[in-house]
């Protein structure tokens, strides 16, 4: 792919949008501490991730149709500086990371007054702004152990936020504990890959090493290191079966940190990994001598059945959701070992058609919670009936986790068929198809509990907040508004996945120049 | 106005009668007249398309780009715009009795009854004015969605299992084989578009032709073809209304009417006839056609016989795709509208007999056709247009399905339709038999029972009458269709 350089004079406020995406939230942090102020903390968080959102959209709009933006923090060139770097494929992850986060957040506060107690509150909107950083920063930048850091940030603030739910369970203590070694085993995982690389190279620039790991694909150093990074993100991911941590950590964690999570969390990581895949190390070497496709791709299958089956099981709307997500990223991963350009693309627009499509269902799983004080069906019955307009949210949130037509979900789906036929796989696509049936099960189920029962006494009988009400729909709206007009969506995943289908080429290219340029 | 205004009218009517019960729920009546009046405007705005056909205004609208070279589109072309005049007219026809049926039955949930009836509506004739598959494909489903609430309706365990069963096997066939199927075209072929002779001539060869067309025939699983037709029966557990429209007309014909469709425009006739890939599809419906039947006459059950009944006539519509000549698609064709005119009358008796005694079953309903004289009248009109006599609609259809099973050298096909026909007699005619001549002392003992509310008894003595018309004008409806198969109009 043709790769140019959008080139750019730091002077005005629009050539500095790839650090302000990331300074923004990460400034608002500490002042929302600073101020203590429980009246200003929501207003501040809140403003800043709205800001973040906007500068998502004009770096999308920037790069959507390819090239990219490289920013060099501080001034100081790559590769010996920090480098951040802006392209199709997240810019499309940051505008979906920011997106949520700035609905979410309107959501939060009526939830999260439910939820976890005053005094908490201030920094509550603290650690979620800096997981809004770490999520925004592990994407965009453009430097692996940046990566690393900005991936701890993310984390440890994730932790905390989990635990925020001890306040309804307590059980919420020992999700975040888990969370915390099994996050911990994977970052340590990752920074041992990095080391291996570091010691390989001598570098850390993503560019610069892609250039050098061409040349050292039979060193067992740069081998090792793959493994060790590919199972280290893959624990964030929740790649089955490294996704133990994630039920409990959903359904513990309060309603609007699981909405946030689900739908941005996961999704960062699985765009971390692709680009490690694809940029860093060479498609030719990962997919070719290390034939990584006939290990992701059947883990892949196995997690669109057996999590799809375990959640047709559940009697919890939360936990049945939390393992709907762990078989959904099996079809993110599975447009990966299918490689090909319209594998890439369903895996970059599932990413994001998931996201949204997740985000409404927590969100009406929150609303639920707050009038029923629970998620069990049994005790959720009959909500379908009182809260109206929830109750139609969780319906088109459902369809879209089908896959029906007219929904977010359906796009995704069709675009992975596709990819699969491209390649002969025509067993692949029915597969497919029949994982998408266990989906019409356990979103069915959800279903008949809340529209064909009656409602029981002692829940309240009243439609969710209007603050509540308006993110929902705005992301149920979503999910539909993306199942009929795709240029944002399809475009930027198409071209994300042609310029992550074409390897490090273009990086390496820029990268000597800017070597050059330095020396 | 031009055809695709009235296209969007006639989707965008239904789908605001939706609106207006939502929004009238308090007001029964108002409510209730102002979907009337939709199902009327939907039904002029049809005819208004129809009024243009000549014109030659036939270009297509297209709303989307969803993917590369697939849009959201519509265009206007003679089975579809059958469907639709046959959809949005039994529309008004059973407005009024589902009124009827519903007030005097007591049924509770109205405004989400009527409301869901109208969705329905509205992507049945989207389904009916779809330029491509994937435009069809999106109203199908959302068909299958907006009528699970009907089915459901009574809420009882029954109807939750039997509602299940609807939705499992029909998105369940949806998704798992005709989107498969969908995308694949898509993939070989490079587009949707319903194409004069098909698309998928030079694109697909070999074996795969029949499981391609394999995918399409169980995947359309509203077209109730052996061995996925369990839902329809399941269906059953709705109320009559949504038997008698949904289940005789729009929602099966959508099924039919996608066979059709796919067999027509994206196989091509001539493809098919040349690869022999529809050979089996042949047999299998015959299967269907005779042994549906048969299942039927065991049904003491007046609705469940009736809806075996309808998954053997579907299969005559499916047979007649899978002949692939000419003639046959067209007596395929013709038969949607013959078909759905004799078995919403059917339907809608049986509702009306319900109404007014309570009685589901045949052998309780002696003697009721001497308190019940219109309605039994209605129902025996309607049984012998679905057995095929003159001068009733049904025989026409039969007639040309017997010329193409003959155009196309399989006369043994002329001898399964023949003894289904007989079989058709053994099942419908004893309840008009039960009806008129024999006599139950029981029900001399309770003289309370009368014919049903006009609502309930007019309508399909109305849809009667139409059985007795479309005989007379079969010609001209043959020549309307004929475009479908290249022909000249």
């Amino acid at each position: 792919m043709a790769a140019e350089e959008v080139h750019h004079v730091a002077l005005t406020l629009r050539d500095h949008l790839p650090v302000l995406q990331i300074l923004i939230p990460f400034c608002a942090a500490p002042l929302v501490v600073l101020f203590g102020s429980r009246t200003l903390a929501w207003p501040m968080a809140f403003a800043a991730s709205g800001l973040a959102f906007l500068c998502s959209i004009y770096l999308l709009m920037q790069v959507i149709d390819g090239g990219f933006i490289s920013y060099h923090l501080g001034g100081w060139a790559p590769p010996l500086g920090i480098e951040y770097r802006v392209d199709a494929a997240n810019a499309f992850v940051v505008f979906l990371i920011s997106g949520i986060a700035t609905v979410v957040l309107p959501f939060a506060r009526a939830s999260v007054n439910e939820e976890i107690p005053q005094k908490n509150h201030t920094l509550f909107y603290a650690c979620f702004l800096l997981c809004l950083t770490g999520l925004l920063g592990m994407v965009i930048t453009g430097d692996a152990f940046n990566v690393f850091v900005f991936l701890e940030i993310s984390s440890l603030s994730t932790y905390v936020l989990v635990s925020q739910g001890s306040f309804t369970d307590k059980r919420a203590l020992s999700a975040a504990y888990d969370y915390l070694i099994l996050g911990t085993i994977g970052a340590t995982f990752f920074v041992i890959g990095l080391g291996f690389l570091y010691m390989a190279t001598g570098t850390l620039n993503m560019a610069d090493l892609a250039g050098r790991i061409a040349l050292l694909e039979d060193n067992r150093t740069v081998q090792a290191a793959f493994a060790f990074i590919v199972v280290g993100i893959g624990l964030k991911v929740a790649m089955f079966p490294l996704h133990l941590w994630l039920p409990n950590a959903y359904v513990y964690a309060p309603s609007a940190v699981t909405a946030f999570l689900a739908a941005t969390a996961t999704k960062a990581a699985v765009y971390v990994l692709l680009r490690f895949m694809f940029s860093v190390f060479q498609p030719d070497f990962v997919f070719g001598s290390l034939a990584i496709t006939w290990i992701i791709g059947p883990l892949a299958v196995l997690a669109m059945f057996i999590a799809s089956f375990v959640a047709v099981f559940q009697n919890n709307f939360k936990r049945m959701l939390a393992y709907s997500s762990i078989a959904q990223i099996g079809y993110m991963l599975l447009g990966i070992a299918i490689l090909n350009v319209n594998g890439l693309t369903a895996t970059m627009v599932h990413l994001f058609n998931h996201g949204i499509t997740k985000a409404a269902l927590f969100m009406a799983v929150g609303a639920i919670i707050l009038r029923t004080g629970t998620t069990f069906y049994d005790r959720i019955a009959g909500m379908g009936r009182v809260m109206p307009l929830t109750g139609a949210a969780v319906v088109v949130g459902g369809l879209s986790l089908i896959g029906v037509p007219g929904t977010a979900g359906f796009i995704s789906k069709w675009v992975l068929v596709q990819a699969a036929l491209d390649n002969g796989w025509w067993w692949m696509a029915l597969a497919i198809m029949l994982s998408s049936l266990l989906a019409v099960v356990y979103v069915w189920r959800v279903v008949e509990a809340l529209y064909l029962q009656a409602p029981s006494d002692d829940v309240v009988h009243k439609e969710a907040p209007l603050s509540m009400l308006v993110p929902l729909w705005i992301m149920a709206g979503a999910c539909i508004w993306f199942g009929f007009d795709t240029d944002i969506t399809l475009g930027a995943a198409r071209t994300a996945a042609e310029g992550l289908l074409a390897g490090s080429a273009g990086m390496a290219e820029i990268s000597t120049a800017a070597a050059q340029a330095a020396h | 106005m031009d055809t695709n205004t009235l296209i969007f009218l006639a989707m965008l009517i239904p789908t605001a009668a939706m609106a207006g019960n939502m929004a009238f729920r308090h007001l029964p009546d108002v409510r209730d007249g102002f979907t009337f009046v939709c199902a009327v405007l939907t039904f002029c705005c049809v005819l208004g398309i129809l009024s243009n056909v000549g014109n030659g205004t036939t270009e297509e609208v297209s709303l989307f780009e969803v993917f590369p070279g697939l849009d959201l589109a519509f265009n206007v072309e003679p089975l579809g715009l059958l469907f639709a005049l046959v959809a949005s007219g039994l529309w008004i026809i059973t407005h009024v009795y589902g009124l009827g049926y519903m007030r005097g039955n007591d049924e509770k949930h109205h405004t989400r009854f009527f409301a869901c009836f109208s969705v329905a509506i509205a992507s049945a004739i989207g389904i009916a004015f779809a330029a491509n598959m994937f435009t069809l494909f999106l109203f199908y489903e959302v068909l299958t969605i907006s009528t699970y609430p009907l089915v459901a309706h009574k809420g009882t365990p029954a109807a939750i299992r039997g509602a299940r069963v609807y939705l499992g096997v029909l998105i369940g066939t949806s998704i798992g084989l005709q989107l498969t199927a969908v995308i694949w075209t898509y993939v070989v072929a490079g587009t949707l578009d319903f194409t004069q002779g098909g698309i998928l001539e030079g694109k697909v060869s070999g074996a795969l032709v029949p499981v391609l067309l394999g995918l399409y025939a169980f995947g359309i699983g509203k077209a109730a073809l052996m061995p996925f037709h369990k839902w329809l029966p399941a269906a059953m557990v709705a109320p009559t209304p949504v038997s008698a429209l949904l289940h005789a007309v729009a929602v099966v014909k959508a099924g039919v009417f996608t066979m059709l469709k796919v067999g027509v425009y994206i196989f091509g006739i001539d493809f098919l006839a040349q690869t022999g890939a529809s050979e089996w599809l042949m047999w299998l419906a015959a299967y269907s056609v005779i042994a549906a039947s048969v299942v039927a006459m065991t049904k003491d059950n007046l609705k469940a016989r009736l809806a075996y009944s309808t998954v053997s006539q579907l299969s005559y519509i499916t047979l007649g795709m899978a002949l692939a000549t000419s003639m046959g698609a067209l007596g395929g064709g013709m038969h949607i509208a013959m078909h759905a005119m004799g078995k919403i009358t059917l339907f809608m008796c049986a509702g009306s007999i319900y109404v007014a005694t309570h009685k589901t079953e045949i052998s309780q309903m002696q003697g009721l056709g001497r308190v019940m004289p219109i309605t039994f009248g209605a129902f025996l009109i309607g049984a012998l247009s679905i057995i095929g006599l003159p001068p009733l609609g049904g025989s026409w259809s039969k007639w040309l399905l017997m010329v193409g099973a003959a155009d196309a050298g399989h006369q043994i096909m002329i001898g399964v339709l023949m003894l289904s026909s007989l079989l058709n007699v053994a099942y419908l005619l004893p309840l008009v038999g039960r009806g008129f001549f024999l006599s139950d002392a029981e029900n001399n003992a309770t003289p309370g029972i009368k014919e049903a509310p006009w609502m309930c008894w007019l309508p399909p003595a109305v849809t009667a009458v139409g059985c007795l018309v479309l005989f007379l004008y079969a010609g001209a409806l043959q020549e309307f269709l004929l475009p479908m198969v290249g022909g000249a109009q």
